[in-house]
C-alpha cells in the first residue's frame, strides 16, 4: 500500500471503483446475473480476505476456514428456521459462534505448527461438517431452505438485490480497512513477526501464542460474517458449504490473488470465480473451431484444465496477481 | 455379543485398511518433506483399476493384481511429472498444488468412467461367511483383507528395516542432502518411495471397492481419516500410523455401532436420536483434540518436524 501512481495501486483502485460502479451497469446492460455472480464473489472475498490475514500475514496454513462460513450461514439458518428474522439478533450470533469456535479450534492447534496444523485445521472443519450434516432437524445432509432473509431496520431491505450488494460490497470493504489497520499496528507487527521467526519473538519477550490466537479468532469471526452473508444471499444453507474442498478454493482465492497484500484476496476470488465461469466458454469458443462438438463436450470438464493451471501457478507465479503487478512496476522502472 | 465380536473384527479390517492410507502418506512426508492431497486420488485410481480390470480379465484376483501395477506406474509418473517439482518448496504451495491435482485426477474419472459409480462383485469363493468362533460367523472377504494388510505391514517392516532401499530411506527421511552426497541417486530414491505410497494408496482403494461403491471423491473423505492418523501417530513413523490407524478404525467403527445405545442410556430417546449420529461421527476428532493437548507431536514423533 505505499503511495504514487504505481501499476498497482491504478489497477487496484480500478478494481475497486469498478464494483462500485457494477450494478449499474448490469441495469444498463440488462445483464441481471452479473449482479448475483458479483454478490456471491463478493462475499467469499470476505472469506478470503480474512484468511489472508491469518494465512498470508500470520503464516498460519489453516485449510479449515470454511467451518466458519458454514457456522456463520447455519447460525442464520438455524434462527431463521426457528422463526427469529431479526437480523439484530442473527447475525450477533453468527459472529459470535464463529468466534467461539475459532477459540476453541486455535486453542488446540496453535499448540501444533507446520503441516500439523494443516491437517489438524482440516480435520476439525471436517468435524464441524459431519456435526452439521447430521443435524436431523435442520436438513440434515439436504440442506435447509431460508424462507426470510436478516431483517434489519425499515430502509434497508435485503432482499433487494442491489441494497444486498451495497451491503456486502461496504462489508468487504470495511473489512479490507480493518485487516490493513490491523497488520499495521503493534499486534499486526507482532503477528508477522511471528511469521518469520516465532523463537525469536517469544525471546524478545512477546506471548505470541496470545497474539497468534487473538488473530485466529478475528479471522474466524469475519469469515462468519461472510458465511451469515451467503446465507442471505444463496437463501439456502447446505452442508455443502463448510466441506472441506471450499476450504481448499479459500486458499487458493488468498494464494492467486497475492498473500500479505490486504486487497490480494479480492483479486484472487475475482479471477478465481469469473475464470470458473468463463473456463466452459473459452474451451467451447477456442475448441469449436477445431474440433468442432468435441469441444463443447470438452466445456462441461473445465476443471480438468483449473487442476494443472493451479499447479502451474503454484510453480510459477508465486507471488499471485498482486506479486505479478508489482513485478511490471519494477520492469518499467528497469 | 457376537455383533460385538463382529464390529470388532470390522474395526481391525477398517483399521488395517486405514493403516494402507496412512502409512503411504507419512512415509511420502517422512522422506519427501511433501504434505501431498492427493493421495486419496491415487486410492479412488486404483479402486477404478480394479473395478476394469476385473472385468476385462473375468478374474478378481488378477483385476487387483494388475490395478496395482497400473497404480504403481501412475503414482511414480505423477512423481516424476508433477510432485519432483514441489520437493523444497513451501507446505502451502504443496497442499495447493496437489489440490490441482485432486480437481484434475477427479475430472479425469468423469472423463473416462462418467459420473456414476462402478461396482466390483466378488468371486464367490470370497463372498461367503467363515465360522471363526463356534456361532460366529464372518464374512471371508473382510477376514482377507485383514490377512493381506497385515501380511502387507510385515513387508513394509522387512523393506523399511531389513534391506539396503529401506536404509536408504532411513537416512533419506534424517538428513536428505547428506544421502545424495554419499552418491545416492536421491531422485529415483523419491521416485520409487512415492510409487511405493501410490501403490499402497491402491491397494487400499481396489480393496475396499467391493464393500462401498467405486465413485468420485471415495478418496477424499477417507484421506481426512488418514491425515487424522498421522497426525496422531505422528508424522513419519510407520508405526504410529500402524497403531493410530487400528486405534481410529476401533474408535469410528465401534463409536457407529454402540455410541448411539450407549447415548441413550443416559438421554432421553429423542435427544439421543438427534444428537448421535453427529456425535458419534465427532469421536475420532475428539481424540484427535486429546492426544494433541497430551502430545502435540502426536503419539510416536520422530522428533523433527
Amino acid at each position: 500500500m505505499t503511495g504514487g501512481f504505481t501499476i498497482r495501486n491504478i489497477v487496484t483502485v480500478a478494481l475497486l471503483v469498478a464494483l462500485v460502479l457494477l450494478p449499474l451497469y448490469a441495469e444498463l446492460a440488462g445483464q441481471r446475473f452479473l449482479l448475483t455472480l458479483f454478490t456471491r464473489i463478493i462475499i467469499l472475498a470476505l472469506a478470503a480476505v480474512s484468511l489472508n490475514l491469518i494465512l498470508g500475514y500470520g503464516g498460519m496454513m489453516s485449510f479449515g476456514h470454511a467451518a466458519y462460513i458454514g457456522i456463520g450461514g447455519y447460525a442464520v439458518g438455524m434462527l431463521a428456521h426457528e422463526g427469529i428474522f431479526s437480523g439484530f439478533v442473527q447475525w450477533p450470533v453468527a459472529l459470535l459462534a464463529s468466534a467461539l469456535f475459532a477459540l476453541v479450534i486455535g486453542a488446540l492447534s496453535l499448540r501444533t505448527r507446520g503441516v500439523y496444523f494443516i491437517m489438524i485445521t482440516l480435520a476439525f472443519a471436517q468435524m464441524a461438517y459431519y456435526i452439521v450434516a447430521g443435524l436431523a432437524r435442520y436438513g440434515g445432509d439436504d440442506g435447509l431452505t431460508i424462507y426470510k432473509r436478516s431483517q434489519f431496520v425499515a430502509p434497508l431491505d435485503l432482499s433487494n438485490k442491489v441494497q444486498f450488494y451495497y451491503v456486502c460490497l461496504a462489508l468487504l470493504y470495511g473489512s479490507i480497512y480493518l485487516v490493513w489497520r490491523l497488520v499495521n499496528s503493534r499486534f499486526g507487527m507482532v503477528i508477522q513477526g511471528s511469521r518469520s521467526n516465532d523463537m525469536r519473538m517469544r525471546a524478545i519477550g512477546f506471548p505470541t501464542y496470545r497474539y497468534k490466537l487473538v488473530c485466529f479468532v478475528i479471522a474466524g469471526t469475519l469469515c462468519g460474517l461472510a458465511g451469515a452473508l451467503l446465507a442471505n444471499h444463496t437463501d439456502f444453507v447446505s452442508p455443502g458449504i463448510l466441506y472441506w474442498t471450499r476450504s481448499g478454493d479459500l486458499i487458493i482465492m488468498v494464494v492467486l490473488g497475492g498473500m500479505a497484500s490486504a486487497v490480494g484476496p479480492l483479486f484472487g476470488a475475482v479471477a478465481l470465480l469469473v475464470l470458473e465461469e468463463a473456463l466452459p466458454f473459452v474451451i467451447k469458443l477456442l475448441g469449436t473451431p477445431f474440433f468442432g462438438e468435441a469441444a463443447a463436450r470438452a466445456s462441461e470438464y473445465w476443471q480438468i484444465i483449473m487442476g494443472p493451471l493451479l499447479l502451474l501457478v503454484v510453480l510459477f507465479a508465486r507471488g499471485g496477481i498482486m506479486g505479478l503487478l508489482a513485478k511490471v512496476r519494477a520492469k518499467e522502472r528497469a | 455379543m457376537t455383533l460385538f465380536i463382529e464390529q470388532c473384527l470390522n474395526g481391525l479390517q477398517f483399521g488395517l485398511l486405514l493403516f494402507l492410507l496412512a502409512a503411504g502418506l507419512t512415509l511420502v512426508f517422512g522422506i519427501m518433506d511433501l504434505v501431498n492431497l492427493a493421495h486419496g486420488s491415487l486410492y479412488m485410481i486404483g479402486a477404478y483399476f480394479a473395478a476394469t480390470f476385473a472385468v476385462w480379465t473375468g478374474n478378481f484376483v488378477l483385476g487387483a493384481v494388475l490395478a496395482l501395477a497400473a497404480t504403481l506406474v501412475v503414482g511414480m509418473a505423477v512423481e516424476v511429472i508433477a510432485m519432483r517439482r514441489l520437493y523444497g518448496r513451501d507446505h502451502l504451495d504443496h497442499v495447493l498444488g496437489t489440490y490441482g491435482l485432486i480437481l484434475f485426477f477427479d475430472e479425469l474419472v468423469r472423463v473416462i468412467w462418467g459420473p456414476e459409480g462402478l461396482s466390483l462383485s466378488l468371486p464367490s469363493w470370497l463372498n461367503t461367511s467363515v465360522q471363526i468362533l463356534p456361532g460366529v460367523n464372518y464374512s471371508a472377504y473382510r477376514l482377507a483383507i485383514i490377512a493381506v494388510t497385515m501380511v502387507v505391514a510385515g513387508f513394509l517392516y522387512v523393506l523399511v528395516m531389513r534391506t539396503r532401499i529401506g536404509m536408504l530411506i532411513r537416512a533419506g527421511a534424517s538428513n536428505r542432502e547428506m544421502v545424495g552426497a554419499l552418491g545416492v541417486n536421491i531422485k529415483l530414491l523419491y521416485t520409487l518411495v512415492f510409487g511405493l505410497g501410490a501403490a499402497l494408496a491402491g491397494l487400499a482403494g481396489l480393496m475396499q471397492a467391493p464393500i462401498l461403491t467405486v465413485q468420485i471423491g471415495m478418496g477424499e473423505n477417507i484421506l481426512i481419516l488418514a491425515f487424522v492418523i498421522t497426525v496422531i501417530g505422528g508424522i513419519g513413523s510407520i508405526r504410529g500410523a500402524l497403531v493410530a490407524a487400528i486405534f481410529v478404525g476401533f474408535v469410528d467403527t465401534l463409536g457407529r455401532a454402540f455410541f448411539p445405545d450407549l447415548l441413550r442410556l443416559m438421554l432421553s430417546k429423542d435427544a439421543a436420536s438427534t444428537a448421535a449420529p453427529a456425535l458419534s461421527s465427532m469421536l475420532i476428532y475428539l481424540l484427535m483434540a486429546i492426544v494433541l493437548v497430551v502430545k502435540p507431536e502426536g503419539l510416536f514423533s520422530t522428533g523433527q518436524k
